[in-house]
């Protein structure tokens, strides 16, 4: 496993303080010191443990049911005229790739000797992930979940629940995602000795923008062999994800980046246009600030009262972006888009017919810029097909309907 | 000249009592009105909330009040607007409270001038991280006479505690147990923790803050600490009166 590969002369990942660039940083109230601190000092040794390894190694081969497939899709590659590949996260237990952060961390919860997890969700994914590793290690599970998207995501409610987890509605603020993770906060302010907060992107105060991003690079580490196997290089043209905090982004992004050579495509979500008024385009509509304890770029009023965004994909819906995507614009490493509503349900639609996949809402807006990419025929694409579109059925129906 | 919250710790060394409150709450014009009438009533020190949509340190009661605020249009800008020739009237130190992005975005070197014109004694931002404090604007706040005031916990080591301590300037702000504001978590296991701060002899006063609500809490700390703040149990109390003035009379009157 490389997820303790040393990336200390990259000037694309974590330094050693914890910023990238300019941002990242740990912007905390001295209450959540000690926890922050603690992870901070132990996180990278316990990850270069060989035992520690091990154990999360076998448990994403037997449990989560790595490595995911790295399919050439044969009827999108004819429709756009280069080799597509997707990278398969939404065939992993639980329908995405966020389980492979929360085996992680609560793995390493448990070598910190904590009893008792909380985490926050906005679709519900992360939730779901986190809820199921707690079930299997036999730990307190609690979820802060906006009250809005409790209504809005009544499955992903269910399945916590059915897991054993207590889903605590976020009733302040705009009651969505960003409320949800205010909430998980506040409770490990006042649980700072049990608790270990399972944070679901790659965001937040150091160490876990790293963290999630290490966990995730399963990810670009199987794609690299995958793809070295299936095309007799490593390296493909492009890469592309979709990004709302940048989990699945990172994950495909991190054993590239130092790899000048292929082009890294990050998707925001347009929302109903990207100067609408109803945009999680970060990127475009962002400034530099603090949320959630990272100093990066987020959508913020002029006055500095964070923004609610808007995006049909709940998984997208976030004000802010990692710190490392944030260098990554703003060093020009990585290419930014966005796609609208409307442009992510067409190739969802599309994906289902062409390939027989349906795609969770957050991934349809990777693949909805397979149509803006100068893209040649020899080109090989690698697109991480996040999740799965179960969660989103009631979203598609309702406008295939219309 | 010398700033007022070192004055008063030198004039009052035992027993400030300062309160809380969030600017623009419950009315976006009720600021200076409460401001006069806290002092009037006999507090020792005002802290100004500056209201965040996204307020990490605080439990639902500010929470609220700082929505409400934000929705009554309260922003930095207009809280010094709010605050122009306040001086005239109100001598107590003022601090303000708050959360480093909307500081960040008037500008922070900015933030500190328009501070020092106004007469504004202290800063709070808890979620400034030390370091960044003592390597980027200490110069900037001690230029402008702007004593920046950090908290420590329970969980907080010695070894932190003098360092903050060093950096402090006004008073430390003792946070009674961890976790956010007005939790209603028992304060009789924490004189243990009050005791060993006294004993660090800081260079800094102390006022204790969270869970601190009536005379009860706040004499025990006081007992252990130059006083003690009070905000959520103010909030609570100023959220469900009819008439601001008489009630911060009574609460006031009801701890000294």
């Amino acid at each position: 496993m490389d997820i303790a590969i040393n990336t200390g002369n990259s000037k694309y990942h974590v330094d050693k303080n914890g910023y990238y660039g300019r941002f990242g940083g740990a912007y905390i109230p001295e209450m959540l010191y000690p926890n922050v601190e603690e992870l901070q000092t132990q996180y990278f040794q316990i990850l270069s443990d060989p035992s520690f390894q091990q154990e999360f190694d076998a448990l994403l081969r037997n449990y989560v049911g790595r490595p995911s497939p790295l399919y050439l899709a044969q009827r999108l590659s004819e429709k756009y005229q280069a080799n597509i590949y997707l990278k398969r996260e939404d065939l992993n237990h639980t329908g995405a790739h966020k389980i492979n952060n929360t085996i992680g961390q609560i793995l390493l919860a448990k070598r910190l000797g904590k009893t008792r997890i909380i985490a926050e969700t906005g679709a519900g994914q992360h939730g779901v992930a986190t809820a199921t590793v707690c079930a299997l290690m036999n730990m307190e599970c609690v979820v802060y979940m906006g009250s809005i998207d409790i209504e809005r995501q009544a499955p992903n409610v269910a399945r916590m629940k059915m897991l054993g987890a207590t889903v605590v509605p976020a009733t302040s603020g705009s009651q969505t995602l960003k409320d949800a993770t205010n909430e998980a906060i506040r409770d490990w302010i006042n649980n700072p000795i049990d608790t270990h907060y399972i944070l679901g992107t790659a965001s937040g105060p150091h160490p876990y923008p790293d963290m999630v991003a290490r966990f995730q690079s399963v990810i670009s580490e199987e794609i690299r062999k995958q793809l070295k196997e299936q095309t007799g290089s490593e390296l493909p043209d492009y890469l592309i994800a979709c990004i709302g905090g940048g989990s699945n982004a990172a994950g495909t992004f991190f054993h590239y980046l130092d790899e000048p050579s292929v082009k890294i495509v990050a998707v925001e979500a347009g929302g109903k246009g990207v100067h609408s008024g109803f945009s999680a385009a970060t990127t475009q509509l962002g400034h530099l600030g603090i949320i959630h304890g990272a100093k990066t770029l987020l959508m913020q009023t002029s006055d500095g009262q964070i923004i609610e965004p808007h995006s049909i994909s709940a998984g997208l819906d976030y004000p802010g972006i990692g710190p490392m995507h944030a260098h990554l614009y703003e060093t020009g490493r990585g290419q930014f888009l966005s796609a609208t509503d409307d442009e992510a349900l067409a190739a969802a639609y599309e994906l289902s017919k062409l390939e027989g996949i349906i795609p969770a809402m957050e991934s349809a807006h990777a693949l909805a810029k397979l149509k803006d990419l100068p893209l040649q025929k020899s080109d090989n694409v690698v697109l991480c097909l996040s999740g799965r579109g179960d969660k989103d059925l009631n979203t598609y129906i309702s406008h295939m309907t219309k | 000249m010398q700033n007022r919250i070192d004055q008063l710790f030198a004039k009052k060394p035992n027993g400030v009592l300062n309160i809380y409150c969030t600017a623009g709450f419950p009315e976006l014009n009720s600021t200076l009105p409460i401001m006069k009438s806290l002092q009037d009533a006999g507090a020792d020190v005002i802290e100004l909330g500056m209201p965040f949509s996204d307020p990490l340190a605080d439990g639902p009661v500010i929470q609220d009040s700082s929505t409400l605020a934000l929705k009554n249009g309260m922003s930095i800008p207009v809280l010094f607007q709010q605050l122009e020739g306040f001086r005239k009237e109100i001598q107590v130190p003022v601090i303000l409270m708050g959360y480093l992005n909307p500081v960040m975005a008037y500008g922070i070197e900015a933030f500190c001038k328009k501070c020092s014109e106004l007469g504004i004694d202290g800063v709070i931002l808890p979620d400034l991280p030390m370091a960044e404090y003592e390597s980027e604007y200490k110069t900037l706040f001690e230029e402008h006479n702007l004593h920046f005031i950090f908290l420590v916990t329970p969980e907080t080591s010695e070894a932190r505690i003098r360092k903050i301590d060093s950096l402090s300037r006004g008073f430390v702000y003792a946070v009674s147990s961890s976790s956010t504001t007005g939790k209603d978590k028992d304060m009789g296991d924490q004189s243990a923790y009050f005791k060993r701060l006294k004993n660090l002899q800081l260079k800094n006063p102390i006022l204790i803050g969270f869970g601190i609500k009536d005379k009860k809490t706040f004499d025990a700390a006081a007992a252990n600490a130059n006083g003690a703040i009070i905000g959520t149990a103010f909030i609570k109390a100023v959220a469900e009166s009819k008439d601001i003035n008489k009630t911060i009379k009574d609460f006031i009157g009801s701890i000294r």
